[in-house]
């Protein structure tokens, strides 16, 4: 329950980020358009929603692949050093998504 | 809205199907994509994993290669720097850290925009950027500014944060005022230690740390670093920092506040997250540790180490047998300016020295050119390695750090010869 009010609180977030950009009015201050290109899986729209409150989602989709050690580290940096309000009980989900789209297979040990 | 924000893109996804015909730093466009605003956008392939960038044209720029939309970060096609060896502003590439960037048009205007010098000062400063222009000598340095992790998706094994191929760089003539003179103006206090530097650009959340960086003290009275109102000729663009960003000649672009509002000096040193964790580079005269390692002890990155790039040929060029081309390239350094720069077309069993053209300062770019007859048909990998005045050059290896900071192996280009 907990986990779903917080991702329409992201949701929301972003729309109103993407509305200030849209309100520069003059042509010659006008940004171009976001865009979000994410591949379908399971808890995209999760990642969507947490991650799109701080920036667009091409920073995760530029990143190489990375493990999921590497990915849950990303995650983490974003909540211990930039403060994200992501939920720990999103953390699995999102780093799930990410590894299974965006990320590689552990190293054999 | 969301509908757009989920938009599939499949031509995309078609280049990720077939993409190896592309490699080097060639940038080339390799198709076209429908942006979200119905334009077609050409498509490009860096030369690593997930590399495809759009070709995106943003306000007051030519299209250039878009790493990310918000913040907007973009890199400047390799082509560019063959063109001359100052970076059109049209040209001139774009980091942002925070998502409230840039800032908007009612917050930089004459009105609104004020700098202001405080903290450990006899006499604190509001000036507006006419008033810092009337009151201060005007001072001009030819410069290149160059993201930390410019190169950083060349590393090897590759490191997260911002994919950057090399053009994360440019050179530029700013003009302004030098911020020494604006410090003594204020009267810096004995026992200043540190000089914070602000911008307009905010976070987008509260708990995200403002982006702030600090010079040491006797540092920010170097005479070269300006508070530069202009580059080449004409004010700073909106995306370079409009109306008034800092220029910290020789040093990376993290201290090269864009929207600089607010100077304050400090006492004692700044514990800030964008001096420490963040920017730091392995204690060690190449910040390098071993690949996958971390380093024992950290510093705050600062100058940039000797680069060289050739420009008049890029990956998969093509020259004829027997024919003299005269190859042209780049090199620069924090500062002590370039002594030399060699050329080699075997791998580095054989070096020669290159012409350098006049120097435009010792912190540009520098131009140099020399005439190679391409001998044997086939593939060649062509180097160049350049030196400076403090006999500090570029290694045949890439060095490693977690941050993937400072690249400056020399860079390969395979060329065809006909």
């Amino acid at each position: 329950m907990k986990l779903s009010s917080d991702i329409r609180f992201g949701a929301t977030s972003v729309l109103v980020a993407a509305s200030v950009l849209a309100a520069v009015a003059d042509d010659a201050w006008k940004l171009p358009a976001e865009k979000v290109d994410l591949k379908p899986g399971k808890g995209r729209e999760v990642v969507i929603g947490q991650c799109s409150l701080c920036h667009s989602v091409d920073y995760l989709t530029t990143q190489p692949p990375l493990t999921k050690a590497g990915w849950t580290a990303s995650v983490d940096k974003m909540r211990s050093k930039y403060g994200a309000p992501v939920p720990t009980n999103a953390v699995p989900l999102l780093v799930e998504y990410l590894v299974g789209q965006y990320g590689k297979a552990d190293p054999q040990p | 809205m969301i509908a757009k924000y989920m938009g599939h893109n499949p031509t995309l996804k078609e280049r990720k199907m077939g993409r190896r015909r592309f490699v080097g730093m060639a940038a080339v466009a390799a198709g076209v994509a429908a942006t979200s605003d119905g334009l077609a956008a050409e498509l490009l392939e860096m030369p690593f994993e997930n590399g495809s960038r759009e070709l995106v044209r943003y306000p007051q720029k030519r299209p250039l290669i878009r790493l990310t939309s918000r913040p907007p970060q973009l890199e400047t096609p390799m082509s560019v720097f063959n063109e001359g060896l100052l970076t059109p502003n049209d040209a001139f590439f774009v980091r942002y850290h925070l998502a409230g960037s840039p800032p908007a048009q009612e917050l930089l205007g004459d009105d609104a925009f004020t700098l202001s010098v405080a903290g450990s000062v006899e006499r604190p400063l509001e000036l507006k950027v006419a008033e810092l222009k009337r009151r201060f000598e005007l001072s001009e340095v030819v410069a290149v500014n160059q993201c930390s992790g410019n190169g950083r998706g060349l590393f090897v094994p590759r490191v997260p944060g911002g994919q950057s191929g090399n053009g994360a760089m440019g050179c530029a003539r700013w003009r302004g005022v030098r911020l020494a003179d604006v410090l003594k103006a204020a009267g810096v206090k004995a026992g200043a230690k540190q000089v914070l530097f602000d911008g307009m650009d905010k976070p987008p959340t509260g708990t995200i740390p403002d982006f702030v960086k600090v010079l040491e003290a006797d540092q920010a009275l170097d005479p070269d670093i300006l508070l530069a109102t202009e580059m080449n000729g004409e004010p700073l663009p909106w995306l370079n920092g409009f109306p008034l960003r800092l220029v910290v000649p020789g040093h990376y672009g993290t201290y090269w506040i864009k929207h600089l509002h607010r100077i304050i000096v400090l006492d004692e040193a700044f514990q800030g997250y964008w001096m420490d964790p963040a920017y730091r580079i392995p204690d060690d005269p190449c910040a390098h540790v071993a690949p996958g390692s971390k380093p024992r002890r950290t510093i705050p990155i600062s100058r940039f180490n000797v680069r060289s790039f050739i420009t008049s040929l890029t990956a998969g060029s093509v020259v004829r047998e027997g024919e003299v081309v005269r190859v042209r390239g780049i090199a620069f350094d924090g500062g002590a300016g370039i002594r030399e720069v060699v050329f080699s077309e075997d791998e580095g069993r054989n070096w020669r020295s290159a012409e350098l053209s006049p120097e435009l300062g010792r912190f540009g770019f520098r131009e140099w050119t020399l005439g190679w007859k391409p001998a044997g048909k086939g593939a060649r990998v062509l180097w160049a390695r350049a030196t400076n005045r403090l006999g500090e050059s570029q290694p045949l290896e890439a060095l490693w750090n977690p941050a993937g900071y400072m690249r400056n192996v020399v860079e390969p280009v395979k060329v065809m010869i006909s």
